[in-house]
């Protein structure tokens, strides 16, 4: 059982946190699973960096980019789900930080890349993605889903 | 998976340390629990109503989900007009036992090699090159396109060029018939030529490919036609006025032989799409058609690399001339009109390396940026909108930056007023600028941008979609429309697809596969031949296009407009 002891500002700051990173991920979801043929295709082959051959096999190759796109379809909206509700947060953290490492693994901002999807701010290294990674590492070590989130009845019962 | 139950571990080990350190502490929710026995109904809703705090949040989210999708929905709807039901006809392979063609290739230059190699002939060397290139970046799938590139089932039986080196490289090419690289397995040889009528007199020739100078290709277009052989040849169609009426009575009283013009546009499914939006009426009436060439390279302005074998003992240059009866028909029309000053200046008899290879520089062999790439333009544009014929042209311009002795413009604008269409076809080019221009066609209602792919762009000041516009459905002068190739549906796009497309990536990703436009060019003519049909630009397509491209090269020669007289069928002063 979490017995963390926060603050009612520290709990409300950090639950809106991750409801916030939660609606991000599930709306990048749904607006994947809504829009037909979506497809990874156009943003792994623009992949720079160190592992931008890596991204672009996985482009190149029919039955692994089918993967891809349900794992991003279907993977961003749950992870999305379990931040906003609570819900096995533990396991949507850790998914929330392998899709951000990916996605700043592909489009690592580095000195000389240029990406045909524009950004939107000036980035040096550090972009949002990372910035995403460690506020939700933030709150995979700063738990709240068992004080305000479906975690907190799951748990309770599994005890009782 | 198990370094996520490692990482939750140390997680749970730190709660339960932290929760043992502040146990003592009052505030503490299981402590408050235990504390206050009497309020534990109130306390069990409390927790309930922490656990669903946030579902809300899920309805807030479908609440803007769905109103996002009924805007993108009335957009969608708003499209609804440039859907369209029939997609450009699919590829048709060639029937596994379709009787071998076989094939002459008259002309092994820059452009002849482009087309054996679209015709699944390439050099040993060219391969080997090929398969170091996908070696050293496997990105690189040239060698594995061309490897996969369809078995059209002909043959490459006779080959003839004026210069040793390119004949020889012409065999290899025509021999290598498992696209090896060096030390491989090669087919029979096919013969070599020195004089092209020789080749045409070949029993073992169905069809002839020319990609001779421009001042050959009517002669060697006629000549074959004569000797019954189907023809290919490169654009332009002609090189003199005369021959043009020459060689369409000639292909017309040959209607079993297929004549096909060397413009792969004719191949590109976002021009076919073009039409049809056209034909519908969603651009309004059209005004103004702006195309351009831009190029800023040696290359790009015919200064091509001259051969390091080449010498005159390996060059046929008494054939390279001309046939004396076209360099009559040109020498007519310069003294006639009065610009003598654009012939030579070098004798035609007078062996010329730099002539030989950059031959599109001189006005003797060559038919300047009007027959090069004024051609193109145009021939695009009368496949998008039928034009035809235009009433008049004029054209201004002049050798502005190549100043190398050539005779063509590097700079050229030329103007096609098409009266009975009441519009005006602009063509502009210079060759010492790569700034990209977009092909546009400019309506009353709407402007498109024609490319690989096609972007309308509803006008603010429209009248058919002024509803729309006025209801926000629209936005004036923010493209409306795109079309990708081979994509299932189109309408509004997104940005992303947008950028994509605009880069020509989306199209190889959408249709799986993407075909050289000249391969699919030379196969319609070859099915044309076995199925005994007319091709996309046969003969009265390129006599359109010749007499386009000459008075247009004629308006600049003279310094004054061009006419067209449409029932004598002539070009006049007026």
């Amino acid at each position: 059982m979490q017995s963390f002891q926060y603050s009612k500002l520290q709990l409300y700051a950090l639950f809106i946190l991750r409801v916030f990173i939660g609606w991000y991920f599930l709306y990048e979801g749904l607006a994947k699973l809504l829009t037909p043929n979506w497809s990874a295709y156009g943003y792994l082959i623009d992949s720079k960096g160190f592992f931008a051959p890596l991204f672009g096999q996985l482009a190149g190759n029919a039955a692994l980019l089918d993967v891809v796109n349900i794992v991003n379809e279907w993977g961003l909206t749950l992870v999305g789900l379990s931040l906003i509700l609570g819900l096995f947060t533990r396991i949507g953290y850790f998914s929330a930080i392998l899709f951000l490492l990916m996605f700043y693994l592909s489009h690592p901002p580095l000195l000389h890349a240029a990406y045909i999807l524009p950004t939107e701010g000036s980035y040096l290294w550090i972009d949002k993605n990372l910035i995403m990674l460690a506020a939700t590492v933030v709150l995979m070590l700063f738990p709240t889903s068992r004080i305000i989130g479906l975690d907190s009845l799951l748990f309770r019962r599994k005890k009782s | 998976m198990v370094e996520s139950g490692i990482l939750y571990r140390t997680i749970r080990n730190e709660a339960r340390r932290k929760s043992t350190f502040m146990g003592e502490e009052k505030n503490d929710i299981q402590k408050e629990n235990a504390d206050k026995p009497d309020k534990k109904v109130s306390q069990g809703r409390r927790d309930a109503l922490k656990a669903m705090v946030a579902v809300p949040v899920l309805g807030a989210m479908a609440y803007g989900v769905y109103q996002k999708k009924k805007t993108e929905f009335t957009n969608r709807n708003a499209a609804e007009m440039f859907r369209f039901k029939s997609d450009v006809a699919a590829y048709t392979p060639t029937i596994s036992d379709a009787p071998i063609l076989r094939l002459g290739i008259i002309g092994y230059g820059i452009r002849g090699s482009q087309l054996m190699q679209a015709l699944g002939f390439a050099t040993p060397a060219y391969v080997e090159n090929l398969k170091e290139q996908a070696r050293i970046n496997s990105e690189n799938t040239r060698y594995q396109d061309f490897l996969e590139q369809e078995d059209l089932r002909i043959e490459i039986t006779g080959v003839c060029d004026i210069f040793d080196v390119y004949a020889e490289d012409a065999i290899h090419a025509g021999s290598n018939i498992f696209r090896e690289g060096l030390n491989g397995k090669y087919g029979p040889q096919p013969k070599r030529y020195l004089n092209y009528r020789e080749l045409l007199t070949a029993p073992d020739v169905d069809a002839v490919v020319i990609a001779a100078p421009d001042h050959w290709h009517g002669t060697m277009a006629m000549d074959a036609i004569r000797a019954g052989k189907h023809v290919y040849v490169e654009k332009p169609m002609t090189w003199t006025v005369p021959e043009t009426y020459a060689l369409r009575t000639l292909v017309k009283e040959n209607p079993h032989l297929v004549f096909q013009l060397g413009h792969q546009n004719r191949q590109i499914e976002a021009y076919e799409r073009a039409r049809q939006i056209i034909e519908k009426g969603l651009l309004g009436k059209i005004s103004l058609i702006e195309t351009g060439t831009n190029r800023n390279d040696p290359n790009g302005a015919w200064v091509y690399p001259i051969h390091e074998q080449a010498s005159r003992e390996n060059i046929d240059w008494k054939q390279f001339e001309g046939d004396p009866e076209r360099i009559k028909e040109y020498m007519d029309y310069m003294t006639s009109a009065g610009v003598t000053k654009y012939v030579g200046p070098e004798s035609r008899d007078k062996f010329s390396l730099e002539r030989f290879f950059r031959w599109r520089c001189w006005w003797d062999y060559s038919t300047g940026l009007s027959g090069d790439l004024l051609t193109h333009e145009y021939d695009a544009m009368n496949q998008i909108l039928n034009l035809g014929i235009p009433s008049s042209a004029s054209s201004s311009g002049g050798v502005y930056f190549f100043k190398d002795g050539r005779t063509v413009p590097d700079v050229l604008q030329t103007v096609f007023e098409y009266k009975d269409k009441d519009l005006t076809m602009l063509y502009s080019a210079t060759l010492a600028s790569q700034f990209s221009r977009n092909r546009k066609i400019m309506g009353h209602d709407a402007t498109m941008e024609v490319g690989n792919t096609l972007t309308v762009t509803v006008d603010p000041r429209t009248e058919q979609y002024r509803q729309k516009v006025d209801q926000g459905i629209i936005k004036p002068g923010e493209p409306f429309y795109t079309y990708v190739p081979g994509k299932s549906v189109d309408a509004v796009s997104t940005a992303t697809e947008r950028y994509f497309a605009e880069r020509g990536l989306l199209y190889s990703f959408i249709s799986g596969k993407r075909y050289n436009t000249t391969f699919l060019h030379l196969k319609e003519w070859i099915d044309c031949i076995r199925k005994g049909k007319q091709p996309s630009c046969g003969i009265d397509q390129g006599f359109q296009e010749a007499i386009s491209a000459h008075m247009g090269t004629r308006a600049y020669l003279e310094g004054r407009t061009m006419y067209w007289d449409k029932d004598k069928e002539e070009i006049t002063r007026e």
